[in-house]
């Protein structure tokens, strides 16, 4: 009996096994990262490169939402919200054995901030606070604002550190580009000067690599988690998380509900070569809130989604709890409200075919990438469901690289359905999204003065909100940022899709969180367990 | 063995040409609550994710496959008679140009250039607009083999003694052509369609796996067979439990199966 006792106390009281040292973790990601630049980084892979090989002042702590000290090992901000000092730890070392310094940290801020280089942070930051002045000390930064900042700090989560030497491809990041064969794969190997350290000292990363294969087919992508190829899948589609329950085990793991949102927009940019007519359609707002109104998001979440989604209402997902605007609900379909909408502004339905006063038959089609199931499906049912008020909608796959260039640069398309992808609960973090002059203001970017009337107040919103000192003032002015996009309906939201995720059990260390990069925010801390 | 190819090629196009009787909305039709339901009285081989009608959306690809393989491969082989017949009848300069065009033709990953081609054509096209496009392109590029063939079958014939007698006696080029020449290619002609129009239904099937076919909601036998991706990366085991997803399989097997049973041995790849 005290052999059992005492056995129990060892099991109970036994200090957890240590992290093993050594190996490369694999997974895949959809498409191959556009940039190895992390200050022009935006799609997807390209921000997981970003994060996995570079270093930023402050990371915004993915599962806490507050802000962790990362290459800064301090900051204060001043009361009036105008200036932020920065104090850098005095150890960190770029990748290849550099000190990180203040200058790289200025030179940093000033790259990201200038104009030619289009990078989406840098835009938003410039649209906010003005003229930006960074002042390098030693081990000290002061980055004075022309307009004072509310939650400075968050803005650097976004600013990645580069060496003044203009190499964009050395960082303090974790890991550091070993090989990359395009279109294929590309390996990351440890950074060997990386700063972190574990509880007993030990330096970080445990993994030696990281492997990130280019794999768009996600029944493939699951495959070869199921046979141990891969070690974990960021956003498991509800298809394989229900597959991967079925089978038992504990593999696939469902977060709830994530900050992201799956919308549909029209473009509306001056500069999209599509005729005039649609473009018209398009700037009309009754038009684009018939179509909302005949979409039916419960099927959406029910049928595509398989339950494991929410219809949305705005954009904010109830999952930001501290900043979602309550007061808006996801519409009801209803046609009949849509088509009233529609005849006011002069359309006729008749024969199943919607006109316009011009009696031009409503057809357009939807954009998306190609190879995602529930995009796919989500595509087939607007199209059946925006049938029933006589519009036409042809759907169009395309693959990611092809998706994008449509949609940043030769705005070569009539609608596009994608998902909105936030990290950061505080409204600043999407401030590229909702400034009229952002390059990522996807409805119509770039713009020189807003376009509409309540696309200037939406500008004046939001940077009224991230000039605020007082949470409430923010909170009323983002408020109403969400009612007027609900309103004015630019995103046509669709769903809250929950955060889902696949995690062998040979990784250790998972601590997975709802938002991007899910289980690799902690990757320093990963490690497999033979 | 041809007898039952036929009987098969007979009921599938029987099957194709009723769909509209039997599933008027061509399988388009969303039925919401019905997803991914197996075969019963009301869905004979099922619902997909969407809540669709795979019996009905088999007997629509069937009429997209059936009738549009058949077409461009008629295409095909119109186009390498005429070319056939002309680089045949020319001697010389022509017969070289053709002759060239043909190797080079021959010699093009066909395939590539389809995937490259189809990729061409604007995203905003209507649905049977990309159909019809995409089994045009299938057709114009199809067009060197049987005209490397009917190029050697007129010059066959050409040197057979009783052309060289009609030539002889003064008959007219026309009507050797059209009397003599033609009804001497016509098996050729035939062999070549039998052997085009199953490779035709192939590629369009290739091109559904690949996103590239039929776009929806448009169902073709191609992109029936895309659904079929998720379930065989299940393993085997899902397969057997989902047996009637492999109704599109099947059908194209037996198609082309027939199809290259009809076609004359020597013509068969």
């Amino acid at each position: 009996m005290s052999h059992l006792v005492g056995l129990l106390a060892i099991l109970l009281f036994a200090p957890p096994p240590a992290p093993q040292r050594g190996g490369e973790l694999r997974l895949a990601v959809q498409a191959e990262p556009r940039s190895a630049d992390p200050h022009i980084a935006a799609d997807e892979p390209s921000e997981l490169l970003a994060y996995l090989t570079h270093g930023v002042l402050v990371r915004i702590n993915r599962l806490t939402q507050q802000s962790d000290a990362e290459l800064a090992q301090s900051w204060k901000s001043s009361p009036d919200g105008k200036s932020i000092v920065f104090s850098l730890r005095p150890t960190v070392k770029f990748s290849d054995g550099a000190a990180v310094t203040s200058a790289d940290v200025c030179y940093s801020l000033a790259r990201i901030l200038e104009p030619k280089l289009d990078a989406p942070n840098g835009d938003s930051l410039r649209g906010v606070a003005g003229a930006v002045r960074c002042a390098p000390e030693k081990n000290r930064v002061t980055i004075i604002f022309e307009k004072p900042l509310a939650s400075a700090e968050r803005w650097f989560d976004g600013i990645a550190i580069l060496p003044a030497s203009g190499k964009e491809k050395i960082g303090a990041g974790p890991f550091q580009i070993r090989e990359w064969q395009p279109g294929a794969f590309i390996t990351l190997e440890r950074n060997p000067h990386y700063w972190q350290r574990d509880a007993a000292g030990a330096a970080l990363p445990y993994l030696d690599g990281v492997r990130l294969d280019v794999q768009r087919n996600r029944d493939l992508e699951l495959m070869r988690f199921e046979k141990g190829e891969f070690h974990l899948i960021n956003n498991l589609d509800p298809d394989s998380y229900d597959r991967l329950r079925a089978k038992g085990g504990n593999s696939a793991i469902s977060l709830g509900a994530s900050l992201d949102t799956e919308q549909m927009w029209f473009n509306q940019s001056p500069a999209a070569p599509i005729p005039d007519s649609k473009k018209g359609w398009f700037r009309t707002t009754s038009f684009r809130q018939a179509v909302s109104l005949a979409i039916r998001r419960e099927d959406l979440a029910r049928v595509v989604y398989r339950g494991h989604a929410t219809p949305a209402a705005g954009p904010v997902s109830p999952a930001n709890r501290l900043w979602v605007n309550t007061s808006l609900k996801a519409p009801t379909a209803n046609p009949q409200q849509a088509l009233a909408l529609l005849r006011r502004e002069g359309f006729t339905f008749s024969a199943g075919v919607l006109k316009d006063p011009q009696g031009r038959p409503i057809e357009f089609s939807i954009i998306t990438n190609a190879g995602n199931k529930s995009r796919e499906r989500m595509a087939a049912m607007i199209q059946q469901d925006l049938a029933a008020i006589g519009i036409q909608l042809r759907f169009a796959p395309l693959d990611f690289p092809s998706l994008i260039e449509r949609i940043t640069r030769t705005f070569d398309y009539d609608a596009c359905l994608l998902s909105g992808v936030f990290s950061d609960l505080d409204p600043n973090g999407a401030m590229n999204v909702w400034l009229s002059s952002a390059a990522t203001h996807q409805w119509n970017p770039n713009q020189k003065s807003p376009a509409t009337p309540w696309e200037a107040e939406i500008d004046k919103l939001m940077q009224s909100q991230a000039l605020a000192m007082d949470p409430a003032v923010r909170k009323r002015a983002f408020d109403r940022v969400q009612a007027i996009v609900a309103e004015q309906a630019p995103f046509i939201y669709l769903i809250y899709r929950n955060s889902m995720v696949a995690v062998s059990p040979r990784l250790r260390g998972v601590q997975p969180a709802p938002v991007r990069p899910q289980v690799l925010w902690n990757v320093p801390r990963l490690y497999l367990q033979n | 063995m041809k007898f039952a190819a036929a009987i098969v090629l007979l009921l599938l196009s029987l099957a194709a040409l009723t769909g509209p009787w039997i599933a008027p909305d061509g399988g388009q039709m969303q039925f919401r609550d019905h997803i991914n339901e197996p075969p019963s009285p009301q869905f004979p081989l099922g619902t997909d994710p969407l809540g669709r009608d795979r019996f009905a959306r088999l007997l629509s690809g069937a009429r997209i496959s059936l009738l549009l393989a058949p077409a461009a491969a008629l295409l095909a082989v119109l186009l390498g008679a005429l070319i056939g017949i002309a680089a045949g009848l020319r001697p010389g300069w022509l017969a070289h140009l053709l002759s060239a065009a043909c190797d080079l033709t021959l010699a093009l990953p066909w395939f590539f250039l389809l995937l490259t081609l189809r990729a061409l054509i604007p995203i905003d096209v209507a649905p049977a607009v990309s159909l019809l496009v995409t089994f045009a392109l299938l057709g114009l590029l199809g067009w060197a083999g049987p005209a490397r063939v009917v190029q050697a079958g007129v010059q066959d014939t050409l040197r057979s003694p009783r052309i060289l007698a009609l030539r002889a006696r003064g008959a007219a080029p026309l009507r050797v052509l059209t009397r003599h020449l033609l009804p001497e290619l016509a098996p050729l002609l035939a062999g070549q369609f039998l052997a085009l129009a199953p490779v035709f239904l192939l590629a369009e099937a290739n091109l559904g796996l690949l996103g590239l076919g039929v776009s929806e909601p448009m169902a073709s036998w191609g992109n029936l067979l895309k659904e079929l991706e998720s379930v065989a990366v299940a393993g085997p085991a899902a397969l057997v439990q989902s047996w009637w997803m492999l109704a599109p399989l099947a059908c194209l097997l037996l198609s082309t199966g027939s199809l290259f049973i009809l076609a004359p041995r020597e013509i068969t790849p």
